[in-house]
């Protein structure tokens, strides 16, 4: 929404040395607040290629914005898991041919055959988190572990609770919440969904994204939805937050770099990847966005209060995650009814 | 007369080149677009964003029938789509109001000071506009939110006991458009108080009119069309606003700018609802507008 033109405003050009003896552009598509300007001026040292970078603020806006024209503007974007299988069958990503990255073999074992990309054709790992939310403890003080506290708020939690303002993790949450799959086509259980959203929204001040930590900072809300990281970086700036696992369950992600189809500048896409795939450089995103990498050899560069973090370290008993599942169209049409009656 | 007359006769064979710019611009800028948009409106939507080049209805159908959740209950009129119209002009006409009251007042006393200070006047009221929409925007919403100046001033001398709750309310997104369009309202209006004969007034107080039944009487049906003219300036932007709603509403409520978007860039991805939601406000607002226009014209030849 408005974020966009904050957005599209926020294009970040890397100027100084690298300048004199450009190497040609890259041209990345990437969320907001999620890559240090320090990492992107370090790769413009070191390969004299000039960056330049637009944002968005959910998938389904990266994915509109490809789709609407802006394809064989940007060379890499970052899509979540989700995406990157929708964004292959709309036929958005360049396969990456073996042997073009010289890094891939850095990329942890368990995130290679990936069922959003079985043998990483497409994606390389950016970042790994939960989707779940943090709430004040000056506010509440009560049991934080269930997904109650979003969809049926104790009283003192009325009205103060923010929402991520992104369809995907909204109802994926409510699903685990009501025990239903996700992408179900059994109507009660769509029914349910709905009369759960509805009942919901009662209680929620607002849907924002790229204000999910500010406002939890400013204690303009008590409660927010929030990714895990960014959960982290609101305590960091001040928030008395605890960030739950609720015992329904856990959505989990996983933000990958794509080469995205009729890229400008292939071959710097391709430096830029395999630049990411260098433990130290995504060590550098792990210790901005508090998320988790997924390239081996990264222990070493990271903070050393990563490793404590609690938006980091689930509980022993924490539920195992659930991804974020693209559904089909006929379900999905009813996940957009459904998503324009809460926000009607 | 005369020199008018000549000049006219002289243009003459030059006038369709002359206008051939003006055409070319409305050309390019207003009618291919729209065609466009009509166009688009009619087609079949594509799964996630786009269309598909065959002809349907589906569009017109879903913002008129409810079909349910599932698309297969017999249809009934949809009440979500008109309810956020209705919301949308709601918004928009209190915006319009608040605009007007304190717009005129504030064009009456711009345009009431002496010749040379009005420019500095003028200046002042778009000093703000110099800055861009959205950060003002944002600002507003830094202002009013709940743990922001205004109430912590409020709270800390007592004057209240609650935070005012403004942030995330319709009021919020009154007072954005507000501050986002009152120069719209302004600037018409201070014209045409300016070019105002004020020897007219002081005939009416000659008359014994007072003060009141001068302006009621007098000034104010002559800045009429000032004043008609900020209000569709404030009104119309307003109706299809979604910066406002989104920031300072929390993207809660819809509003018919914010409908619109979602259907291009936002998880809806239907381009064909998108565009008939956007004739469907753009026909309202030239419906509006002709039976404005038919209005004047009979003033005039009354």
């Amino acid at each position: 929404m408005l974020k966009k033109i904050l957005v599209v405003s926020a294009i970040v050009l890397t100027l100084g040395a690298s300048s004199s003896f450009a190497q040609g552009k890259l041209s990345i598509y990437h969320w907001f607040e999620y890559i240090p300007q320090e990492l992107l001026n370090k790769f413009s040292e070191e390969t004299g290629i000039e960056v330049t970078m637009d944002t968005y603020d959910s998938n389904e806006t990266l994915l509109a914005n490809l789709k609407a024209g802006k394809l064989g503007s940007f060379d890499v974007a970052v899509p979540g898991d989700y995406m990157v299988s929708i964004m292959n069958s709309e036929g958005l990503l360049d396969e990456i041919q073996p042997g073009e990255l010289s890094n891939m073999g850095n990329i942890q074992s368990q995130w290679m055959d990936v069922s959003f990309d079985p043998g990483r054709k497409y994606s390389i790992p950016y970042q790994w988190g939960s989707t779940s939310f943090s709430v004040s403890r000056d506010v509440f003080g009560g049991d934080i572990r269930t997904m109650g506290i979003i969809f049926d708020p104790p009283d003192e939690l009325k009205g103060k609770i923010n929402v991520l303002d992104s369809q995907g993790e909204v109802i994926a949450m409510a699903s685990l919440y009501l025990g239903i799959p996700q992408c179900t086509s059994d109507r009660d259980q769509l029914q349910a969904l709905d009369e759960l959203l509805q009942g919901a929204k009662e209680n929620w001040a607002s849907f924002n994204s790229d204000g999910a930590k500010d406002v939890l900072v400013s204690g303009d809300a008590a409660v927010g939805m929030i990714w895990n990281g960014f959960g982290a970086k609101a305590r960091a700036e001040g928030a008395n937050i605890e960030y739950s696992y609720p015992r329904e369950g856990l959505v989990v992600w996983m933000d990958n770099v794509v080469l995205l189809k009729d890229a400008p500048n292939r071959e710097n896409a391709l430096k830029f990847m395999d630049f990411l795939l260098e433990p130290e450089n995504i060590a550098a995103v792990t210790n901005y966005a508090r998320y988790s990498a997924g390239v081996e050899g990264v222990d070493e560069f990271l903070d050393a209060d990563l490793k404590s973090q609690p938006e980091s370290v689930p509980p022993a008993d924490a539920p195992a995650g659930s991804f974020v599942e693209p559904c089909d169209e006929e379900v999905q049409v009813v996940y957009n009814q459904i998503w324009t009656r809460v926000k009607q | 007369m005369e020199p008018v007359y000549h000049q006219k006769r002289a243009f003459d064979p030059l006038r369709t080149w002359l206008l051939l710019p003006s055409w070319v611009v409305i050309g390019v800028f207003l009618l291919i677009p729209v065609g466009l948009m009509l166009l688009i409106s009619f087609m079949t939507k594509e799964f996630r964003g786009g269309v598909i080049w065959e002809l349907s209805l589906a569009a017109y159908d879903q913002f008129l029938f409810d079909r349910g959740l599932f698309g297969d209950d017999p249809p009934t009129i949809q009440w979500t789509y008109i309810v956020i119209f209705l919301r949308s002009i709601v918004q928009a006409t209190i915006a319009t109001i608040f605009c007007l009251i304190i717009g005129f007042p504030t064009a009456y006393f711009i345009a009431t000071r002496d010749p040379k200070n009005r420019t500095f006047w003028i200046f002042l009221v778009t000093v703000p506009y110099w800055v861009n929409l959205l950060i003002r925007t944002v600002s507003l919403k830094f202002l009013i939110r709940d743990n922001g100046p205004i109430n912590e001033f409020l709270l800390s001398f007592g004057l209240l006991s609650e935070p005012l709750g403004l942030i995330n309310t319709n009021i919020a997104v009154q007072l954005g458009l507000f501050y986002s369009y009152l120069p719209f309202m302004v600037l018409p209006i201070y014209a045409s108080v300016e070019r105002f004969n004020f020897t007219y007034s002081e005939a009416a107080a000659d008359l014994y009119a007072d003060k009141w039944s001068t302006l009621r009487r007098i000034v104010f049906p002559n800045v009429v069309p000032g004043i008609a003219a900020g209000c569709i300036l404030v009104f119309i932007p307003s109706l299809g606003a979604f910066i406002a709603p989104d920031l300072l509403g929390g993207a809660k409520n819809f509003m018919i700018g914010s409908l619109i978007e979602e259907q291009f860039k936002g998880n809806a991805g239907n381009w064909p609802f998108g565009a008939a939601a956007s004739m469907i406000l753009l026909t309202m607002v030239l419906i509006a507008l002709l039976l404005y226009t038919r209005q004047q014209a009979k003033g005039e030849v009354r």
